[in-house]
């Protein structure tokens, strides 16, 4: 009994001690080989359809793996404020070559690889990887809505959004709007009313995540500009009535031009300028403001 | 009490060998092995690149199938036989058996992994007609692949010392799967929140990670392979196999055998 409750201590001892030494172990070999070492290797495989014969028939549980690692690429370049996203295309291809049929990743692969700044910047990219998603299911009309958005807003091509919209307003089922934003691109409207109609579209087509907060942070940053727009052309009306700018807001109060201190969409109020232009209380919380708004010049 | 613990291990190791699902598994993966050159005439310029990774998945992989299916015979086959209970009959600590069949299928496969070493170097050599210096770098891949069935051995050993073999086999090759995903766990528990974070996270560092292991592609591929990663896998490969030994000795300690 006594040699039996020896055996017992010491194997438990030695069980946590060896575990907890694992660990640390692990840790090291993480520093050695690097955070996204499993990530690289898809470079040495790096076409999906070998992949695809290779998954034995489980080409479906491979591309929800590949999904994942891709979603894991991106965060965590997007963490570490990368300029580069090497691996997100080959892991989009090899996501999309395994279950072709896997939207999301068409969906939210596509505004990954097209954003500038928080994302590849490879809209051309992107493009490919919507036509691909088209050609597997054409009868999903949000993937024609991701192509015009895309051509519109990442690579300036008015026609090809256009096309887009068009070709997307023909699938049935699809909404309305389709048709507006297919003649807004034919007239070439680059305004923000445009932008924050297509924006408020990506933000409702898609999962949560990176892409979808990124849709949010340019709609809110749209909104203030909008809002800025408009207060600015009211500073205007009063600087017309009374011939000088006004001291502050509550000036455009007293005046019936306003209703109370304007504020945006974090509850701080918004800055009225001495030359009469207005701006945000705190410009860290809007990461994408002036990006289609129009050229003002100061009052004189 | 190392007498006691080399007799139970060269008896393992004799058993192992007699076992003839080995010489089975032995022949299928030397014939794959030895098909790798076939393989290579039918793509272009990647001969050695499909030799390579063809003879090194096969030595991994049919290593991991033999560590599974003789392990989980270990303890199994003994209470069955009976014949357990003639070794404990004797002055032969529990944990002396459990450690002896370790050691024991442990020799079996290294000697398993160097006979297919030899044939695929044969392969190579008639591929490539000369070996280079370069080649050698493919003898740290196979020496991952052997650190890898220290872990799957262990695992086995672990899981049939309270469980049916069919179990046990299905339970080691459930861990083997998932471990070879360990990084992309320990990704993921990186990027989650809340209890689902510490969940994975705990899991991550539980489960074996495999993937450091696998260095098959880049060997293929003529990436050198960093001192730092092969002592810190070894050091880790060691570590992990002791502690899952311990869990399993501490099982059979108190598993009743009547």
């Amino acid at each position: 009994m006594k040699h039996k409750r020896i055996v017992t201590v010491v194997s438990a001892l030695m069980l946590l001690a060896l575990l907890a030494g694992s660990v640390l172990t692990r840790h090291m070999i993480e520093a050695a080989r690097g955070r996204q070492a499993t990530l690289e290797e898809v470079l040495y495989v790096p076409s999906g359809k070998v992949l695809k014969r290779m998954s034995l028939g489980y080409s479906g549980l491979l591309a929800d793996i590949y999904w994942t690692r891709t979603v894991q690429y991106f965060g965590s370049r997007l963490h570490e404020h990368a300029t580069r996203y090497d691996l997100l295309a080959p892991l989009l291809e090899i996501t999309t070559d395994l279950d072709p049929h896997l939207i999301v990743a068409y969906q939210a692969g596509s505004i990954f690889l097209s954003q500038g700044g928080m994302g590849a910047g490879q809209p051309d990219k992107a493009v490919a990887l919507l036509e691909k998603g088209i050609r597997e299911n054409p009868e999903y009309w949000r993937l024609y809505f991701t192509l015009g958005f895309v051509h519109f807003i990442d690579r300036k091509d008015y026609k090809a959004a256009q096309e887009a919209f068009d070709r997307g307003s023909r699938v049935p089922g699809t909404l309305p709007w389709m048709k507006v934003m297919a003649a807004q691109m034919a007239e070439r409207r680059s305004d923000l009313s445009t932008a924050i109609i297509l924006w408020k579209g990506i933000y409702d087509g898609q999962p949560d995540g990176p892409a979808r907060t990124n849709a949010l942070q340019h709609l809110q940053s749209l909104q203030a500009d909008a809002s800025m727009e408009d207060l600015e052309r009211r500073i205007e009306a009063y600087r017309e009535r009374n011939g000088v700018l006004p001291k502050d807001w509550t000036d455009l109060v007293r005046d019936g031009l306003l209703r109370g201190i304007p504020v945006d969409a974090f509850g701080e109020p918004f800055k009225l300028m001495p030359d009469g232009t207005t701006q945000v209380h705190d410009p860290s919380h809007y990461l994408y403001l002036g990006e289609f708004r129009s050229e003002k010049k100061p009052s004189p | 009490m190392i007498s006691r613990l080399s007799a139970i291990t060269l008896n393992t190791f004799r058993e192992a060998v007699r076992d003839r699902v080995l010489y089975n598994l032995i022949i299928f993966a030397l014939l794959l092995v030895a098909s790798a050159p076939l393989f290579s005439q039918i793509s272009i310029a990647i001969e050695r690149l499909v030799l390579v990774n063809l003879g090194l998945s096969s030595i991994s992989l049919f290593g991991v199938i033999i560590a599974v299916f003789i392990g989980i015979g270990l303890v199994s086959k003994e209470i069955e036989k009976k014949t357990l209970y003639t070794i404990l009959s004797r002055p032969v600590r529990r944990w002396e058996f459990v450690v002896g069949k370790y050691i024991g299928l442990m020799v079996t496969l290294v000697v398993n992994a160097a006979l297919m070493t030899l044939g695929f170097y044969i392969a190579l050599l008639l591929t490539e007609r000369k070996l280079t210096g370069g080649d050698s770098r493919l003898l740290v891949a196979i020496y991952f692949i052997i650190l890898e069935f220290l872990i799957v051995t262990a695992i086995t050993l672990l899981f049939s010392s309270f469980s049916t073999p069919i179990f046990s086999a299905i339970f080691a090759f459930a861990v083997f799967v998932i471990g070879t995903f360990g990084e992309d766990l320990r990704n993921f528990a990186a990027v989650a929140q809340g209890p689902t974070k510490w969940v994975t996270t705990g899991a991550a560092y539980l489960l074996p990670n495999f993937s450091a292991l696998n260095v098959i592609s880049q060997v293929a591929h003529d990436q050198p392979i960093s001192g730092n990663l092969i002592l810190f896998n070894t050091v880790y490969a060691l570590l992990y196999s002791a502690a899952v030994i311990a869990a399993a000795v501490l099982i059979f300690e108190h598993r009743n055998l009547k």
